[in-house]
């Protein structure tokens, strides 16, 4: 099964990425996890994203295009970036996500992936 | 046999068989409702058949082909869809081939399936009722009296839970070992649950017989994991308990442990269960079941000795606060305090926000302050205890312990 692994973080998480001391570490730890989740044969797909101040939503409304600046909510934690790993089951998906950083700064949140066709 | 004999022993071959079907079948597909519909006429054409027939030899095979043959009867199971049912129909083959070929027949995998109950990914509410379902064949109805739901809600609820299980993919599986102890207690806790709603129940009230089934429960999983010594606890702990069944009552009165009758008291349940706590003392370490497994074998010796050793008592009391530091367990401890002003300065130490509903802090509070001769007190608390107590009897037990305050 295919699973998604959701990292959502504080803007305070956010802030690490370009804070002096923090930075490196951080980014460190990501691409150590992006390394052992390719090694182990399950890596799909995944991406990190710009904070959410870099965010743009867009809606269509009776045809007209309603562009604005920002997220699409106010939540505190907002998607920081995602895995979709391919494993057998949600406890293998749970032990992965409990090994990816954001686990133990942030929030994890583990989803299954439709398959076309459900 | 006499019919109801006949009736006695095809339930239970039944119940037995149902939740290793269940089990069998949901640890292949992850769909326990699609293993449920394939089974549920299959088990009532046996409860039907088998008293006048008599059991067939092999009772799990004859409701495999039962099964298999009301699967093929496709249209009337539109609950079914029709890829699930070319799956199942799989798995029932492989089962009846493993049946003519293995000499255990199927493996047995309930306890797999009671993980999967537990699973910390299915909501806390629904882990009981789930167990109670799929492991025994409770029907919705019935969990849903016991714990005191609205039918539709449990029926809701365990709907949820079984597409949950389906459709995230949780693993049937024994968990690893390093988190083997987190999640055996996470069924334990669900089987004690269903042993509370019971015991909370009393008999004859609606889920009383609860208890019976946790029982069932608790030696099911001792039968499959018999070196655990918190499983061999906890049915020891279950087993003390259910061998007062009879004393806890005289007529509709509420009856303290500390004054019933021991002769009414199962001498049966009490040697195994002290038995069943023997086995666990060979075990590493001592947990939460086995205290207060221990702490009741304390109150049962009583039978024998004709006295309760207060100190043991207080000692396993003091233990299990470290083990489990609930508020149920620390108002049980000042309970046991042999010195009333020890008792009463553990109580003040818990948490406020906590007990002010929770009528044994108010009763043991109350009968604390009578220890202490401080009258006034404990009448204001046993009041408090009375308007929290939900059984009437144990209502009118406070009153009347008040009026000698």
């Amino acid at each position: 099964m295919k699973y998604m692994i959701i990292c959502v973080e504080t803007a305070e998480d956010f802030a690490k990425r370009n804070d002096p001391v923090q930075a490196g570490p951080y980014w460190n730890s990501w691409s150590a996890y992006r390394e052992a989740v390719a090694k182990a044969g399950i890596f799909v797909s995944g991406a990190g994203l710009a904070p959410p101040e870099m965010g743009t939503t867009v809606r269509l409304r009776d045809g007209k295009r309603l562009v604005q600046d920002g997220p699409y909510s106010d939540a505190k934690e907002q998607l920081g970036g995602f895995f979709v790993i391919d494993v057998p089951d949600l406890d293998t998906a749970l032990s992965w996500a409990a090994r990816c950083p954001g686990a133990a700064y942030a929030r994890v949140e583990v989803r299954p992936v439709l398959q076309m066709g459900d | 046999m006499t019919d109801h004999q006949a009736q006695a022993a095809v339930d239970r071959v039944a119940r037995e068989s149902y939740g290793r079907l269940v089990a069998y079948l949901a640890s292949r597909s992850r769909d326990i409702a699609a293993a449920e519909d394939a089974l549920a006429d299959a088990f009532g054409l046996a409860l039907r058949h088998w008293p006048k027939e008599g059991l067939p030899r092999t009772p799990e095979a004859w409701l495999l082909t039962a099964a298999r043959r009301q699967l093929g009867k496709a249209e009337r199971h539109a609950r079914v869809i029709r890829s699930n049912e070319a799956e199942l129909t799989r798995h029932i083959e492989e089962a009846l081939e493993a049946m003519t070929h293995g000499e255990d027949g199927m493996a047995d995998e309930r306890l797999k399936l009671l993980f999967v109950c537990a699973h910390p990914a299915i909501a806390a509410e629904a882990q009981t009722p789930l167990m109670l379902q799929t492991v025994i064949g409770l029907d919705a109805a019935r969990i849903a009296r016991a714990f005191v739901v609205p039918p539709a809600t449990m029926s809701q609820r365990l709907v949820r839970a079984k597409a949950r299980i389906r459709d995230t993919g949780i693993r049937f599986a024994i968990p690893d070992t390093p988190e083997l102890p987190a999640r055996l207690d996470a069924v334990l806790q669900a089987i004690y649950a269903a042993f509370s709603a019971g015991w909370d129940a009393m008999d004859g009230v609606a889920g009383g017989e609860l208890s019976d089934d946790a029982i069932w429960l608790g030696r099911t999983l001792v039968q499959l994991m018999p070196q655990q010594t918190e499983a061999l606890s906890l049915l020891a702990l279950m087993l003390h308990c259910h061998a007062r069944r009879a004393a806890r009552r005289r007529g509709d009165a509420f009856v303290p442990l500390a004054a019933q009758d021991t002769a009414l008291w199962d001498d049966g349940l009490i040697a195994e269960a002290d038995g069943l706590l023997v086995m666990a003392s060979r075990g590493e370490g001592f947990g939460r079941f086995q205290c207060e497994a221990a702490i009741q074998s304390v109150h049962a010796a009583r039978k024998a000795t004709g006295r309760v050793d207060a100190a043991a008592l207080e000692t396993l009391y003091a233990a299990l606060v470290r083990l489990a530091p609930t508020i149920g367990a620390q108002v049980a401890a000042a309970a046991a305090c042999r010195d009333a002003a020890r008792g009463l300065a553990m109580l003040d130490g818990v948490a406020s926000e906590a007990i002010s509903a929770y009528q044994p802090y108010h009763a043991v509070r109350a009968d604390l302050l009578a220890r202490l001769g401080r009258g006034a007190e404990a009448t204001h608390a046993y009041e408090k205890a009375a308007a929290l107590a939900l059984d009437p009897a144990v209502r009118q037990f406070l009153l009347a312990r008040m009026t000698q305050a």
